[in-house]
Parts: C-alpha cells; structure tokens; sequence
C-alpha cells in the first residue's frame, strides 16, 4: 500500500496545539479559577450510610460557626420547582436533590454549608451532626443477580438467527468476564461557580461537556426561560464521560447561590470523584462462541449484567460490537441491569464496547488457542465485508489493513503460539492483539465566523473542549478550507450563548463541528465572491470550493487572474467586519451506510515470574478514523487511549465495602491510575483513509476506538507470556502467582 | 473532634472560646448590656478572628508579600483563593497527584501538603514565575512542541517537577526520568510525550 499511513514521526511535526501557550504558562482559567466580586464557598454533608432515612438533622453549630452564611438541607432548601411537576421521566430520573430524608446510597449528598472562605465551610460542614435510621444497604453486584431487571427501554432481547448456536460448533468457548467499576478523575474535580444575576436569570460557570445540554437542563430544573440560563465551560480538565450531564453537587450550588444570593462555588474533592459524578459500571458478562474447525464463527451468545442506581436506569452498548464485528450467522444477546444501592454510573471512555469488547476479543483469544491458529488469522475468518447486524455496507472499512501495519511494527512473528514460551531473564514475555470499533456520529451544529479587513478569522461554538484539541482541530480545518494561516484564525468555545453544538461525547465533535466549520467557511467565500462579482464580474461565476485567500487576496483558482483584495470587499454597512453564519447537519447517508470507526491495539507484556508484576513494554495502536485533520493532537489522543487502557486491564478497581456501601479506595492514592513508570513508548498509526459518506473532512470518530479494545489485548498478551487466563480484571500480581 | 482530644480538654472549649474570653471585650471591662450586643453582633469573633491571623512573609515569583493568614490555609490555597494564582492546580488536596507541585527554595513541593505560615521567609516559583515576559520557559517550550498534555490541568504541576527533576540530577535516563516523574498525575496519558520534553530540554542544557 502506498505510504498515506502516519506513524509517529510524521505526526510529532504537524501543528502544535493552539491554545498550548495558555495552558503550559498557567493562564487558562478552568472553572474554578474564575474571579467574581463577593464569592462564596459551598462545602457538602454526605451521607454515611448506604440506605434508610434522616431522622435528625442538627445545624446549630455550623450556621454558628464563624463565616457560615447558610446550611441548606431538606429541611429548609429552596426547593428545585422541577420536583413539583408530574410527569417524571422514570427513565432518566436524576436523584432529587434534598427533596426528602431518604438516602439510596453512601456518599449522597444531604445538605451543603456555606461560608466565605473555603476552610470556614469546610469546618461548618464537619460541624452538621446527622442521626439516621439505617437500612440494610445492598451493593454487591454477585450477590444480587437475582434483582436483574431488563431496561425500560429496551423491548425484547437481540436475536439473530438461532439461539445458542454455539452448541452445535465443534469448537466452543463458554466463559465469564467481570470488569470492575472504574472511576473517570480527570484531574480537574468536578467544580461549578453558580450565580442567580436575578430572580430568574441563571448563570453558572461549570465544569461540563456540553454547556447548551447543561444550560437546557438547568433552565427545566429551575423552570426558567432558556435564554436567561448562560452556561461557561472555557477549559475542561478532562472528562472521560463524567461531565456529560447535571450531576447533584451543580443543582446543589444553584440551590445554595439561590440562599444567599451571591456566587457559591463548589468544588468536589477528589474522593467524591469516585461517587458522585458516575463511573464505569461493575459488569459481569458470559459469553460462548463456536467455531468450526477453520475458524468460522457459528454462533455467539452474549449476556451482561450491569450496576444501576436505585432511582435510575443506567444503560450502555455493551453488546453493540458483538452484534456487529464480525460475520457470524447466530446471535442472541440478552443485557440486563441490577438496581443497587449506588450512585449512577456514567459513560466512560469508549462506553459500553470497552467493556463488552473486553469479553468478546477475550473469547475470541481462547478459542484461536483452541484451533492452534492465529488470532488475527481467526479474526480474518470471520471479517464482515458488510454490517451483518444492519445488513448495510460500511460506509468504509480500512480494518485489514490495521491488522497487517500494526503485526509488522509490532513484529507479530516473534510470538510464539505456545504460551509461556519465551522467557527473558526473569521475565515471560508475551504478545497479545484485540480489535476495537465504536460507531461513526454525526450531529448537528452552526458556526459564526467574524471576518475582518486585516484577514483574522474568528469562529465561535458552543462546544467544549475536554482535552483533544477542538480548537486546534477547527483551526486546521478552517485553514484548509480558506487558505488563511492558522495564526489569523481563532476559536472561541464553551459557551452556552454561542452558536448550537452537542456535548463532546461518542467522539462526534470533529464530524459535527467540523462539517459546521466547513459550512460557514463556505458561506464566507460565496458572499466574498457575491462581493467581488460587482466590481469584476468574472467573479460571479465562483463557488465555494476554488475560492482561496492568499495574503490581502481573494483569488479564485479557476480564473487565476481574479485576484481582488478583499479588504475591498467591506460594505459601508459593515467596515470593520463581516459576520457570517451557517448550520451543518447530517443527510440521509445513514440509510444507505453503516458508520463505525475501527482499531486493533497490539500490546507486549512482560510478567515477573516470581512477582507476578506485569509490565507493557510495548504498545502499538492502528487506527481507521477516516481522514486524520490534526495529527500531533491524534497521536496525542490516541496515546491516552492505551494509558486508559492499561490503567484498565492491571490497576483500575472501585472497591466498595458491601456491609456500609461505602468507597473504600476512593483516593488517588489507593485506586491506582497509570503513573510514569507504568507507560512504555507506544507507536500510534493511522491509516488515514478518507471516509466519503460522514462529512465534508472525511473524518470518523476517535476518541473511543483509542481505549476501546486495550484491555482485552492485555489480558491476552498476559495469557501468552504465562498461559493464565485473567477473566476479571484488573489483573494484579495476586492472580499470577 | 476526636476522642483523644476531648479527653485533654474536657470542658470542650476550643482555643477560639479562650481567646474570646480573654480577649479584649473581657480586658476592657465592658458592662454587660453592652457585652452581650456586641456578642449579638458578633464582634467578639471578629475579634477573635483577627487574633487567630498569623503574619506571613513570602516571595512568590520575586514579589513580596507581606499577609496574614489563618494558621490552618495551605499554601495552595493562599496561592489560588487568596492571592488568585490560578496556574497552580488543586487535584487531590492529599499529596497524591502533583498537579499542585510549586518551587519552595528550589525544591519541588506539593503545596497542597503544605500550611503557608510553615513558608515564612520562603520564595516560591509557581508556573506563573517561570516565563520571561513573553519568553517561555524552555521546559515551556518543550511541552508546547511535544504535546505533553491534551486537558492541561496537570500540566502546570508536571512543568515545575520536570524543571525540578533535570535540577535534581534525575533526568539522565528514560527510566529515571519515569521514576522522578511519577509523583505527577496525567489521567489524559501524555506521560511519553512529557519524558520526551523533558529529554530534550535535558539535552539543551539550558536548564
């Protein structure tokens, strides 16, 4: 194949990050750095016990203690006016926030202090006595499969073909995978600086990743009109899923702002991190396949049982990708959800088919073993040309080609199909591979460009920008479309009051803003030339796609003598700018194709014979995301992919203590995230292939497929240095030796 | 309060109840109509409150200042609350991320695991102290070029402990660079992206 893959080196010298300059001197306000006259410190109770009610509830000594300006609760709060309407979504019904003294998990959080300074709320806070009768609380998610329930939303269970197909293979693997519940912490807490500017006029500088969705729930909690809620979310330190929705803590801070009519700002502290703003669900999965003996899949049955709340459904696509991967004739799934006294998970990163993915490609590990062949030669068995669950062709799919860069970078032939047989000194050594997929969105969105007579572009959205590099992205996208140097263009982000974009989530951003970039891009040249065309009417007959800009000039590319200055172009109505909108939104194309992004991680893992210590030396990921727009942010992205990933298979684990229901490692200090000493050097690839049908960039989604697909590889790298199969993560030294 | 505590002050008075009591509203003999309005106004723990502030003399980024703080504020918070130097970032509170990691006397600190009145006569660099005018920090620099974060929110602690590892004498090797750089936190996993900055501004020899 001829040479359009990026590897690492190609990607280091692409264009650096264009808000890099705010970030590493300091100056990037993230939401709590946010000054505001006559601020306030919000501090939260939470309970501690994991079911039963408030008997009493004692706020004498805090409402005394010096600084506390109020100590709001269910006694006294001001009460969130949505809670009073009828019509409840039962599914999506968030836990109401000091609506009554019932407590449904540990950690809930039951009343909030506030002062002026931070350490006179936290004081007040330590100082609110708290008396419960308490239930018997249940959290344990083996012990408890018997309260599975199917969604609400969900009708009937997936059935393709005959069920439990896999008994007639001759081949077959039957197995259980559990994955722990695992916490996002980005490194930012979560934090909201909330403000009433009048009685009916909200506005709430919040950690989110999406300040249109926060601002349009805030504006239903607090019936107000949605033009008087204003959501600012500038810099997000990180996301992962935990900032896709309103969580308590941010109704509570609008509730608190409501008391003592000033700013309150409420930062949760890094053990809260692991309770209240959601994670990744406890799951248990059983899964079979059979095969014939050259490897054909003829069946696949998938279960999964999932933690929910005791007031909300939470649901993800665990089963999505076994539907879909691969060409297998048979298939039944069956997803279930176990109402527990927790709070509600969320997604995270690559969610849903980070976790069935891990079961799935695991299964499929075994059974290669059971065949004595490869496992990316069974994976090629069973390649589906076509979406065999949709039925539809792949709008692209550039999965083989994954499969043979990355066994060469890797070096795939140094692994031997015996496991445990290669040894370096103390230390097994072995090679594992598993595929990711996530699917290929687009949404809808606008853009305002501000265009301006010394050729500085400004565009604005409402998109966030939790880490990838949106404005960076954007620049790159607005600047191959105009031919203006990045340096003239800026993009404003991450505020309500500009123009409409989704959460960043479900790695869409770059195909729904980016399509919108494109759009007003393309608006701005058409009316330049609708400009040009009445002092030179050679210029009528332009469109969009051979107008450039080059230096003072509009030129177009197809009459080269056009060029004109466009700083001539400014009407008398409007001389110092041009202001320019345009809307972008998806076409029919999703009738027609089967949109998926798609990646194969390689992992060499290391195992301490002794120790059982396991180290990955080596990490190479191939990724099929269409057209990569901004390479150095990509290989960036892609590289946290795998440090999620291993974070994922060896160290990650929410333990809860089932007697109290209580987070036991809730600190960074005892849940274990991947540090320096854990990564290795890692060589991301893109195939960099143009996807025709999702956007006007050629681009798919990325930021799932990255992490999605590591944790199996993994495990299955473990499994050929040592021949112990790990089915629940993580893997920890204790389970090899 | 804790047992052992209540055990050694078994009326339960807190040292802000004795100095109320011994504070001047007691030493200037007020008549008591009068002492019970200004405890209805509660001056006396705004009297209290200005005895309970400790002197503080510190330079930050080559400024001095001269405060007085509440014995129980950390460093970081008198960086970020009071004196609104935001560049440095709280993550955990604890000491377990680093992304609070400031220069106290040269010395890498998490500022979070530190009372500012234990910094009298200290100078602090916070991230804010690191560019000259315009001109960025070499190690500044090298981020910038090597991608060394996506959300940026550790950055600031990575920066001042890459500086304070090449100071150190710890950034000589790959591994060893790993190891000293562990005490930082990246939950978006620049970590190989940030030891190829550190390499390069190792190699530069300007820090």
């Amino acid at each position: 194949m001829s040479k359009k893959h990026l590897e690492n080196a190609d990607m280091e010298l692409a264009l650096s990050r264009v808000d890099g300059r705010v970030k590493v001197t300091g100056a990037a306000k993230y939401t709590a750095e946010v000054q505001l006259p006559e601020l306030t410190y919000g501090v939260l109770v939470e309970s501690t016990i994991g079911q039963g009610m408030i008997t009493a509830l004692d706020t004498k000594k805090a409402e005394r203690a010096p600084g506390v300006m109020a100590v709001i609760s269910h006694l006294n709060t001001p009460g969130v006016p949505e809670y009073k309407l009828q019509n409840q979504d039962v599914i999506q019904k968030q836990l109401r926030v000091f609506d009554s003294e019932n407590i449904y998990f540990n950690g809930q959080p039951i009343a909030v202090v506030v002062a002026d300074t931070l350490e006179r709320a936290q004081y007040g806070a330590s100082l609110v006595k708290v008396v419960y009768a308490k239930g018997k609380s249940a959290t344990s998610l083996e012990n408890n499969l018997s309260r599975a329930v199917m969604p609400k939303k969900t009708k009937e269970d997936y059935m393709r073909g005959k069920a439990a197909a896999f008994k007639d293979a001759e081949f077959q693997v039957e197995e259980e995978y559990t994955l722990p519940s695992e916490a996002h912490h980005p490194m930012e807490p979560h934090s909201i600086i909330a403000w009433w500017e009048a009685a009916d006029k909200l506005t709430l500088v919040d950690k989110t990743q999406g300040s249109q969705n926060t601002a349009a729930i805030m504006a239903k909690s607090f019936q107000l009109s949605p033009q008087n809620v204003k959501v600012i979310s500038t810099y997000v330190g990180g996301a992962f899923g935990s900032a896709l929705r309103v969580w308590p803590h941010e109704i509570v801070a609008v509730l608190a702002a409501k008391k003592v009519q000033k700013p309150v700002k409420l930062v949760l502290h890094r053990n809260q991190m692991s309770y209240m703003v959601g994670y990744r669900p406890h799951t248990l999965q059983k899964v079979a396949l059979g095969a014939s003996k050259d490897g054909k899949l003829l069946g696949i049955s998938h279960e999964s049982y999932g933690k929910t709340s005791m007031y909300e459904e939470f649901t993800e696509n665990v089963l999505a990708m076994t539907r879909m991967m691969y060409d297998v004739p048979n298939i039944d799934t069956k997803y279930r959800i176990v109402p527990l006294n927790v709070s509600t998970p969320a997604p995270m990163r690559g969610p849903g088919e980070a976790t069935g993915s891990f079961a799935l490609e695991c299964a499929l590990d075994e059974l290669s073993y059971k065949l004595n062949m490869d496992p990316i030669e069974l994976r090629l068995a069973n390649y589906a040309d076509q979406d065999p669950d949709k039925k539809m062709p792949w709008s692209s799919k550039y999965l083989k080609e994954c499969y043979q860069l990355g066994a060469e970078k890797i070096g795939w032939d140094k692994r031997k199909a015996l496991p445990g047989a290669v040894q370096e000194g103390e230390w097994k050594v072995g090679y594992g591979i598993a595929t990711g997929t996530f699917g290929a969105f687009r949404g809808g969105a606008s853009m305002k460009a501000t265009f301006k007579p010394d050729g500085t572009l400004l565009l604005q959205s409402a998109i966030a920008d939790i880490g990838p590099g949106t404005a960076t992205t954007m620049t790159i996208i607005a600047s191959e479309n105009l031919g203006i140097p990045v340096e003239k263009i800026s993009f404003q982000l991450g505020n309500s009051t500009f123009p409409k974009a989704p959460q960043q989530g479900g790695s869409n951003t770059v195909a729904t803003v980016g399509s919108a970039v494109v759009a007003v891009c393309n608006n701005l040249k058409v009316e330049l030339a609708k400009r040009a065309a009445k002092q030179k009417a050679d210029w009528g007959n332009a469109v969009a796609s051979t107008i450039r800009f080059k230096g003072a000039n509009l030129v177009n590319t197809d009459e080269p003598s056009s060029k004109i200055e466009f700083a001539s172009l400014f009407g008398a109505e409007s001389p110092n700018e041009l202001v320019i909108t345009a809307d972008a939104a998806p076409g029919d194309e999703k009738n027609k194709y089967s949109f998926y992004s798609f990646s194969v991680h390689f992992i060499e893992a290391h195992v301490h014979e002794l120790t059982g210590v396991v180290r990955i030396k080596n990490a190479v990921s191939v990724i099929d995301c269409g057209t990569v727009v901004s390479p150095k942010t990509a290989r960036s992205q892609s590289m946290g992919g795998i440090v999620g990933g291993i974070g994922m298979a060896l160290t990650e684990e929410l333990v809860l203590d089932d007697r109290n229901g209580r987070t036991v490692n809730a600190s960074f200090g005892d849940y274990h995230v991947p540090v320096q000493a854990d990564i290795p050097q890692m060589q991301m690839m893109f195939v960099n292939e143009k996807d025709p049908y999702l956007n006007p960039m050629g681009s798919k989604g990325l930021g799932e497929i990255v992490i999605i697909g590591v944790a199996p590889a993994v495990a299955n790298a473990v499994y050929n240095a040592t021949g112990k199969r790990i089915r629940n993560l993580p893997i920890t030294p204790d389970k090899l030796i | 309060m804790d047992n052992k505590s209540q055990k050694e002050n078994p009326s339960g008075s807190s040292r802000r109840d004795f100095l109320k009591k011994s504070s001047a509203i007691t030493a200037i003999a007020l008549t008591p109509a009068i002492a019970v309005k200004a405890s209805d106004l509660k001056l006396d723990e705004k009297l209290s409150e200005a005895m309970e502030q400790m002197p503080l003399n510190i330079e930050i980024n080559g400024e001095m200042h001269h405060l007085k703080v509440e014995p129980r504020l950390t460093l970081l918070d008198l960086l970020r609350e009071r004196l609104k130097l935001t560049g440095t970032k709280k993550g955990c509170d604890q000491g377990q991320c680093g992304a609070c990691t400031v220069h106290v006397d040269g010395v890498r600190t998490n500022s979070c695991l530190s009372l500012a009145i234990m910094n009298d006569g200290a100078k602090i660099t916070t991230i804010e102290g690191l560019a000259k005018g315009n001109e960025l920090h070499p190690m500044q620099e090298a981020f910038i070029k090597h991608d060394g974060f996506q959300c940026g929110y550790c950055t600031s602690g990575q920066i001042m402990s890459a500086i304070a590892c090449i100071h150190e004498g710890h950034a000589d090797s790959e591994t060893n660079i790993r190891e000293f750089m562990s005490g930082n936190i990246c939950r978006c996993g620049a970590y190989a992206n940030i030891v190829n900055a550190i390499q390069e501004v190792k190699a530069g020899g300007k820090v």
